[in-house]
C-alpha cells in the first residue's frame, strides 16, 4: 500500500502529426532548459555592476573564473557520473589525497619540512598524481560494479578513508615545499589569463563535444536513461560506467594539481566539504540525480552561478558570515526555478 | 496430450526454417524453466507461442535472442548454428525482438533510439546529427511509421513507440522477429494498426514469433501455433485446424479433481441483500473505461482477467491507489474519494495487495507489527502504540488466521510464503472492513494455505461483508459466487456458480463469444494450469 499514483500512460494516439508537433515544441523547451541559468547569470552580472564598479573589471572576472576552476573540474566529473546514473562522493577527498601521495613518493627522504620516500624523480609528480586518481576510480568501480555494493555508501566510505589517508601521510600539516613542475600549471599565466582557466575551458569543451557527438558519450545518456535498454542495444554498460568513474577520479586528481599550484601548498583540508557545492552546482545546472539528463555546459553555468553569487555578495559588502546561508538559499531558489522552467518533477 | 506433427514449411523452396530450437532445457536454481522444449519457425510464417504464466515463454525468448544460454539443446538460424553467446551484433542480424518491456530511452530522440550505439560509423567518429535524422526518416518511411525522428521518445504514444521498436529491430537486417506481448499496452485500434503493419511485413517475407495472452489475436494473425505448458512443449499445429476449445485445453491441461474448499458451495447470495461495494462507470486512464460492478453483502465476487485487462488496477482503485478520471466508487452507500487510501480505509475497504513483498509486508519487522499496521489507532490513546495491546491484538489474529509462527515477535521474513500471505490478509481484516479487496490472494502459497485463505475470505462474506477477489487463477475464482471477466479494460462476461473452466479461460484470453452460456453443472472439468 504505497503512495497514491496516477495511472499515467500516454493516451492512444489521436493523430500522429499532432503528437509530433508537441514533441517538437518540447524539444525546443528541452534545449532551452540547458540555458535556463544564463538569465540568472546575467541578472547577477547586472546586480554586480550596480553594487560595485570593481565588479566589471578584467581582474575581478578572471579572479572569479580562476576560483571556479578546481570546483568546475569536480563538477565536470560529477556531471559525467550523474548522467550515467551513478554518483561518486569521494571526489572531494581525491582532490586532496592524490597530490599528497604523489608528493610523498617524490620528495627526498630528508632535508625538507615534509619528508617523502624519494622513490621517483620530481618530474614524475604530476603523472603519479593522475595515476593515483585512476587507481581510486578503478577501486570504486570495482566495489560498485563487480562486488555490486551500494555506490553511495562505497564512495561515502572512500571519502572518509581517503581523507584519513591524507591526514595520516601529511601528519595533518600543509605541505609547502612542492616540486616546481607540480605547481607550474596552477601558477602559470598564458596570454594574460591563468593557465588553469584555459585548461578547464578545453576540458569542458572536450567533455561537451564527446557527450554530443561521440557514440560512447551518447552511451552515458542511454545508460542513465535505461540501463537495461542500453544493454540490449549492445552497449557495454559496466565497462563504460567503470571508465566514467575512473575519468571522474582522474579529473579530481587533476583539480588537485591545479589547486595545489594555485595556492603553492597542499592544505590538509583541501577539498573538504566541497561535494555538497559540487552536487548543488551540477543539479541546478540541469543534470538529473536520476541519470540520463543534463549537459556539461549546464553544469558549468551552475558553477559560475554559485561563484558569482559569492563574488557579488562580497563586493556588496555582505559579511562573509552570511555566505553559507546565501549559498544554500541560492541552491533552493535555483532548483525551484529550474523545476518550473522545465515543467518536470525532480524525483 | 500427444504431440501433433509440425506442419511442413508452407510453399516450396528452402527447407531450413529461419529459426529452429530443439531439446532446449534451462534451469534457474531449483526451478525448471524449460524442459526439452522445441520450436521451429518457417520462412515468412507467422507463428504464435501461447501458454499460461510460467509456461516458459519468456525464457524461450531470451534464449532465442541470445540473452541467455540454454543448459542443453541446439539452436539454428536458417540452417546455420547460432552465433557465439555474447556476440550481440551477430545475434541481432539473425533475430530481432520487441521485448515485453519497452527498450526505448525516453530522454533521447527517436532518431537516436533507432540507431543507439551505432549513431556513427566508428567509435571515435563524430555523430552527424542531421544525417542521422535523415537516416531515421528513411528507416521510418520504409516501414511506414509516421513519427518525427527529432521528437523526444517519451513524448510518443505507446503505439508509436512500439512501431519505433519494430523498425529498429528490423533495421539490423533480421528476417525473423519475436514480438513478446506487443498488444499488452495497446487499445483495439492500435492493435488493428499493428496487425496491418505486421501483415505488410509478412508479405515482404519477414517471419514472426508472436507471443500473446489473447488467443483471439492468435487466430487473427497467425498461421501456426505452438503451445507450451509447465515448461514443456505441448503441441504445434496449424491455427485453422485447432479450435478454441482444443487450444484452451492444451493450455490448461487435462482434468484434475475439483478445487477443495469450493465444493461446499454455499448458496448464492440472495438478491435482496444490500449492496456493499458499488463501482459506477469507473474510468482509469489507460487501463479501463466505463466499468460498473457491484458486490452485495455476503457475496464473494471474482474479477478475472489477463495481465493487461486492467482488473488489478480496478481492485487497486477501490483501495484508493489510483485516481479515476470519471466514475464513482461507493462502499456501503458512502462515496470514496478515488486516489485516497485514507478515504478508502475510512469507508471500510480492506486490501490485500498484489505483491506482498513490494506492497504488503515490512519484511524485517515482526508478525505482530505487520499485522497491526492498519489499526495502530486502536492500540492506545493519543497515537501511542501500547506493546501489550499490540501483542493481544496480534495473538488474536494469529489464532484467527492460523498463522504458523513461533512467536508474535518473529520477523515476518522468517515465515513461509503461505503464512506471510496470511499476515497480509490478517492486516486487511484487522480493520473489520465492510469490503475486502484481495488481489491474487493465493499467489505463491501452498495448497493448504490456499484453501484456508479462500475459506477465510468466504467466512468474512458469511459474516455479512462483501469480498472482491481479483485474480486470474481458476482456483481463486472457484471460491467465488460470481465471476466477472475483464478484457482490455471492459467487462466482457459474467458467470454464475458452476461455470466451466474453458469458458472462463476463453473469456480471459479474449476468445469467447460474449454470449457464453453459463453452464449449470458444477465444476468438474479440467482446471490444472501453470504457476
Amino acid at each position: 500500500m504505497s503512495a497514491t499514483t496516477d495511472v499515467t500512460q500516454p493516451a492512444p494516439s489521436t493523430t500522429a502529426p499532432a503528437a509530433a508537433d508537441t514533441a517538437r515544441r518540447r524539444l525546443g523547451l528541452g534545449r532551452f532548459r540547458e540555458l535556463s541559468l544564463i538569465p540568472a547569470i546575467l541578472v547577477l552580472g547586472l546586480i554586480g555592476f550596480i553594487v560595485s564598479p570593481a565588479f566589471l573589471t578584467a581582474d575581478n572576472l578572471i579572479g572569479v573564473a580562476q576560483q571556479s576552476t578546481e570546483l568546475s573540474l569536480l563538477v565536470l566529473a560529477t556531471a559525467l557520473i550523474l548522467i550515467c546514473g551513478r554518483m561518486d562522493l569521494s571526489l572531494e577527498s581525491t582532490i586532496g589525497v592524490a597530490p599528497v601521495i604523489a608528493v610523498w613518493l617524490v620528495l627526498p627522504t630528508s632535508g625538507g619540512r615534509f619528508n617523502g620516500l624519494g622513490l621517483f624523480p620530481e618530474w614524475m609528480a604530476i603523472p603519479l598524481c593522475l595515476l593515483v586518481g585512476v587507481a581510486i576510480g578503478a577501486l570504486n568501480g570495482f566495489l560498485i560494479l563487480k562486488l555490486r555494493l551500494n555506490g553511495f555508501i562505497v564512495t561515502l566510505g572512500a571519502l572518509t578513508m581517503l581523507r584519513g589517508l591524507q591526514v595520516a601521510l601529511s601528519e595533518g600539516q600543509s605541505i609547502v615545499d612542492l616540486p616546481s613542475s607540480f605547481t607550474y600549471l596552477g601558477k602559470a599565466s598564458w596570454f594574460g589569463v591563468p593557465a588553469a582557466i584555459w585548461i578547464c575551458a578545453v576540458l569542458f569543451a572536450a567533455g561537451g563535444s564527446a557527450l554530443a557527438w561521440l557514440r560512447h558519450g551518447r552511451a552515458l545518456y542511454a545508460i542513465g536513461g535505461n540501463a537495461e535498454a542500453a544493454r540490449t542495444a549492445g552497449i557495454r554498460v559496466d565497462r563504460i560506467v567503470w571508465a566514467v568513474l575512473i575519468l571522474g577520479s582522474l579529473l579530481a586528481a587533476f583539480a588537485g594539481i591545479l589547486y595545489s599550484g594555485h595556492y603553492g601548498s597542499i592544505s590538509a583540508t583541501q577539498g573538504s566539504g566541497w561535494i555538497f557545492q559540487v552536487f548543488a552546482a551540477t543539479v541546478i545546472g540541469g543534470v538529473s540525480l536520476n541519470g540520463g539528463k543534463g549537459s556539461v555546459f549546464g553544469a558549468l553555468t551552475g558553477v559560475l552561478t554559485l561563484q558569482l553569487v559569492v563574488n557579488v555578495m562580497t563586493l556588496a559588502g555582505v559579511p562573509a558570515l552570511w555566505n553559507q546561508f546565501l549559498n544554500g538559499a541560492i541552491i533552493i531558489v535555483a532548483l525551484i526555478i529550474s523545476r518550473f522552467a522545465s515543467g518536470e518533477k525532480q524525483e | 496430450m500427444a504431440d501433433t506433427a509440425t506442419i511442413p514449411a508452407a510453399g516450396s523452396g528452402t527447407p531450413a526454417p529461419v529459426a529452429e530450437a530443439t531439446g532446449i532445457s534451462k534451469r534457474f536454481g531449483a526451478t525448471v524453466a524449460l524442459r526439452d522444449a522445441r520450436i521451429s519457425i518457417a520462412e515468412g510464417e507467422s507463428h504464435a507461442l501461447v501458454g499460461r504464466n510460467g509456461a516458459g515463454k519468456s525464457t524461450l525468448v531470451s534464449i532465442l535472442t541470445g540473452l541467455q544460454q540454454p543448459d542443453t539443446g541446439s539452436l539454428r538460424f536458417s540452417g546455420a548454428p547460432a552465433p557465439a553467446f555474447g556476440d550481440i551484433d551477430a545475434w541481432r542480424s539473425k533475430v530481432a525482438c520487441v521485448y515485453q518491456h519497452s527498450t526505448i530511452i525516453g530522454e533521447l530522440t527517436v532518431a537516436e533510439n533507432l540507431f543507439l550505439n551505432r549513431q556513427s560509423p566508428g567509435a571515435v567518429r563524430p555523430i552527424r546529427w542531421k544525417q542521422l535524422r535523415q537516416r531515421a526518416q528513411e528507416l521510418l518511411g520504409e516501414y511506414g511509421v509516421a513519427v518525427d525522428p527529432a521528437a523526444r521518445a517519451r513524448d510518443l504514444t505507446v503505439e508509436q513507440r512500439q512501431f519505433v521498436e519494430i523498425a529498429r529491430a528490423l533495421s539490423f537486417g533480421a528476417r525473423f522477429i519475436i514480438l513478446d506481448e506487443p498488444t499488452a499496452k495497446l487499445d483495439a485500434r492500435g492493435i488493428g494498426r499493428l496487425f496491418d503493419k505486421l501483415r505488410d511485413l509478412q508479405q515482404q517475407g519477414v517471419a514472426f514469433l508472436f507471443i500473446s495472452h489473447h488467443l483471439q489475436e492468435v487466430y487473427d494473425l497467425c498461421t501456426t501455433v505452438t503451445v507450451y505448458r509447465d515448461a514443456a512443449h505441448i503441441l504445434t499445429a496449424p491455427v485453422a485446424q485447432l479450435g478454441h476449445r482444443l487450444l484452451v485445453e492444451a493450455m490448461t491441461g487435462e482434468a484434475a479433481p475439483a478445487a477443495p474448499g469450493s465444493a461446499s458451495a454455499s448458496p448464492v447470495a440472495p438478491a435482496g441483500r444490500s449492496e456493499l461495494l458499488r463501482i459506477e462507470a469507473l474510468s482509469l486512464p489507460g487501463t479501463c473505461e466505463d466499468l460498473s460492478l457491484s458486490v452485495r453483502s455476503g457475496e464473494v465476487v471474482g474479477l478475472a482477467g489477463a495481465a493487461a485487462s486492467g482488473n488489478v488496477q480496478v481492485g487497486e482503485a477501490v483501495a484508493g491507489l489510483h485516481r479515476a478520471t470519471s466514475g464513482r466508487i461507493s462502499v456501503g452507500g458512502r462515496n470514496v474519494r478515488t486516489g485516497s487510501v485514507p478515504s478508502a480505509l475510512a469507508a471500510g475497504v480492506g486490501f490485500v495487495p498484489e505483491d506482498r513483498h513490494l506492497q504488503g509486508l515490512v519484511n524485517n519487522r515482526s508478525v505482530a507489527e505487520n499485522a497491526t499496521l492498519t489499526v495502530t489507532d486502536q492500540l492506545g490513546p493519543f497515537g501511542v502504540v501500547l506493546p501489550a495491546r499490540t501483542r493481544a491484538f496480534a495473538q488474536h489474529m494469529i489464532r484467527d488466521l492460523d498463522i504458523k509462527t513461533p512467536q508474535a515477535t518473529t520477523p515476518v521474513s522468517a515465515l513461509s510464503g503461505g503464512n506471510q500471505q496470511k499476515v497480509v490478509v490478517a492486516r486487511a481484516l484487522a480493520t473489520d472492513p465492510h469490503v475486502l479487496v484481495a488481489i491474487r490472494p493465493t499467489n505463491g502459497v501452498d495448497v493448504k494455505s490456499k484453501e484456508f485463505l479462500l475459506g477465510r475470505i468466504r467466512r468474512a462474506a458469511d459474516e455479512g461483508k462483501a469480498a472482491l477477489i481479483v485474480s486470474d487463477e481458476l482456483d481463486d475464482l472457484k471460491a467465488c459466487d460470481r465471476v466477472v471477466v475483464m478484457f482490455h479494460g471492459r467487462v466482457v462476461a459474467e458467470f454464475d456458480r458452476g461455470w466451466k473452466d474453458e469458458h472462463v479461460v476463453a473469456a480471459i484470453e479474449g476468445v469467447a463469444d460474449t454470449t457464453t452460456p453459463t453452464a449449470a453443472s458444477t465444476a468438474s472439468g479440467n482446471h490444472q494450469h501453470g504457476r
